[in-house]
């Protein structure tokens, strides 16, 4: 009976799942979205605990210790996730989910793992070990490389780590691991079970995701995250397979092709192959941009708040220093006094603006900026040129014209936003560094580019009050 | 574990199908200014992965299954809840403008 309930709540978990992820993908009805999803889990976890009333003969006698290890284990994990949830900055954003990625890909493996030292996924034939096995290593390297790309975003890690021959260590542990699997299998079905290859097939798993995450920088992140949220969904629907759980199986497939999708659409906007970011090539190129003929001019704060505030089309193009200053909410007051005096403003979002696909858009919304102004590269790109002022706010490869045209250069092909076509562009910007990508921008001293040097938070409240003292 | 469905064979690659076809249809047509969230979102989904922990830890006969089905009870815990709560919180910031609400639905 118990049976028959867990299985009637899965399916009704599966559909809720889908049904609210399919009102996620409208800002309209995605707040719903996620609550009906909740609901389905919610239920799931419910259902779970009558597994109690069935288990394994080797259980029997450790019954009550385990139900009272589950309770502590949900309470931890549910306790500190609401709480880290609830009190982690929307820039921070990144970071928390692929922790969070990292620790079901962490339970993914886990289950590997059970099944595989408890022999119980052998003993259900060569197709349940070779995805136990499977699901293990998929998990394993999504654990530790969340782990590493957390990392990094938080500032705990910095810079690149390139061990020399990476690529050959990474084969050859790549290799290792799927030969240890293959090792665990084939004993598995003549009933060996071998604790000290197990375990050195996680050890080698977990050491593969982190050189295959630590040679790859910042600004390529949020493909990865995506790629290793792809890669969690996979090994739950492996795992689910093992254990013969449809809300599993049907969960962590539609994870994992929705999750590959939306790597490939990353990778697509940023112009570089999936493959190349995973095996590091950006920077490649040692073309720096060279001499680029003209010079940089600098402009006032004021002067360039007035310039807009006669506009009567102004697009702003924000980036993730916008965030870092935490400028976002002056500048939305900025926009507000804009729009007051009629002046026709829209938000310039680049695919790859923020350290996610639309944080950017999260980040802006958050400081209260309505989404319907807010537009992406493809809808907006052909009014730069009716634009009488376009502003650029820490961002920088985005809007670089050699993108365009200069075929030697790393980021050549990338789309970019054509800030350059405007009648007058202003960018805000803290130094006159390079961008992430180290190449020197060409629309820093385009004859129409004026600089607007400072901290973006103190810009914008410069701005704000030259428009004030304009009445 | 003797499960009510039996899943083999072809109702597998059947159940992969489909739903790998739904999790494309999903997020295909979605406008990229809930990318972020949806990512978070589908992360939210996959920590499904903690009932299958449970049962793994429920069945745990060893000493050292309880330990690893414990961290993954907890792990599998915190992607759950940690997943709905960021998802949550970002979603309930999207709002459109006021005078412009009918055209929403557009974007």
């Amino acid at each position: 009976m118990s049976q028959f309930i867990i299985e009637a709540v899965y399916f009704l978990t599966a559909l809720l799942f889908i049904y609210g992820l399919k009102r996620m993908a409208s800002p309209v009805t995605a707040r719903s979205g996620i609550l009906i999803a909740g609901i389905g889990m919610v239920l799931a976890v419910l259902a779970a605990f009558l597994y109690g009333f069935d288990v394994r003969e080797a259980a029997q006698e450790h019954l009550t210790m385990n139900v009272a290890l589950v309770l502590i284990a949900l309470g931890l994990g549910l306790g500190w996730a609401w709480y880290s949830g609830k009190k982690v900055a929307m820039t921070d954003m990144p970071q928390m989910v692929a922790l969070y990625n990292g620790m079901g890909g962490g339970a993914a493996a886990a289950i590997a793992a059970t099944e595989l030292f408890s022999g119980n996924a052998q003993s259900h034939g060569v197709v349940v070990s070779i995805l136990a096995v499977l699901g293990g290593l998929i998990g394993a390297v999504a654990l530790s490389g969340s782990l590493i790309a957390w990392a990094k975003l938080d500032g705990r890690m910095n810079g690149v780590i390139r061990l020399p021959a990476q690529q050959l260590i990474n084969a050859v542990l790549f290799l290792g691991s799927l030969a240890l699997g293959a090792y665990i299998v084939v004993t598995g079905l003549n009933g060996v079970i071998s604790f000290p290859m197990i375990a050195l097939f996680f050890i080698l798993a977990l050491v593969l995701g982190v050189l295959l995450t630590t040679p790859i920088g910042g600004a390529d992140m949020p493909v990865v995250i995506s790629l290793y949220n792809a890669f969690t969904g996979l090994a739950v629907a492996f795992e689910g397979f093992v254990l013969q759980n449809p809300a599993m199986i049907i969960a962590g497939t539609v994870v994992g092709s929705a999750g590959t999708l939306l790597t490939l659409m990353m990778a697509k906007a940023m112009n570089r192959p999936v493959s190349n970011v995973i095996f590091s090539q950006f920077g490649g190129s040692d073309d720096d941009g060279g001499e680029i003929e003209g010079s940089m001019k600098s402009a006032d704060a004021s002067d360039a708040a007035i310039a807009m505030y006669y506009a009567s089309k102004v697009i702003i193009v924000p980036g993730y220093g916008l965030a870092v200053a935490q400028a976002q909410h002056k500048l939305y007051e900025f926009v507000k006094l804009l729009q007051k005096q009629g002046v026709d403003v829209a938000f310039a979002i680049h695919p790859v603006a923020g350290r996610m696909p639309g944080h950017m858009n999260v980040l802006l919304a958050e400081a209260g900026v309505p989404y319907d102004i807010i537009h992406d590269l493809e809808d907006i790109n052909e009014d730069f040129p009716q634009a009488d002022v376009a502003i650029v706010l820490g961002a920088n490869d985005v809007v670089n014209p050699a993108a365009r045209h200069r075929k030697s250069s790393p980021i050549y092909g990338m789309p970019i936003l054509n800030v350059d076509m405007a009648r007058q562009a202003y960018v805000v910007k803290r130094g006159q560094g390079k961008g992430y990508s180290g190449v020197e921008n060409e629309l820093f001293f385009a004859e129409n580019t004026s600089m607007v040097y400072g901290d973006a938070q103190k810009v914008m409240v410069q701005m704000i009050e030259a428009v004030k003292s304009l009445g | 574990m003797d499960p009510v469905t039996t899943i083999t064979g072809f109702v597998a690659l059947y159940i992969f199908m489909l739903a790998a076809f739904t999790g494309y249809e999903i997020i295909g047509r979605v406008p990229a200014i809930l990318h972020t969230p949806l990512m978070s979102g589908s992360n939210f989904v996959h920590g499904i992965v903690v009932v299958g922990a449970m049962w793994a830890l429920l069945n745990a006969g060893s000493t050292l299954e309880q330990v690893i089905g414990f961290f993954g009870v907890l792990l599998g815990a915190g992607n759950a809840a940690g997943g709905y709560v960021v998802t949550e919180r970002m979603l309930e910031m999207f709002k459109p403008s006021d005078k412009r609400q009918g055209t929403a639905d557009k974007e």
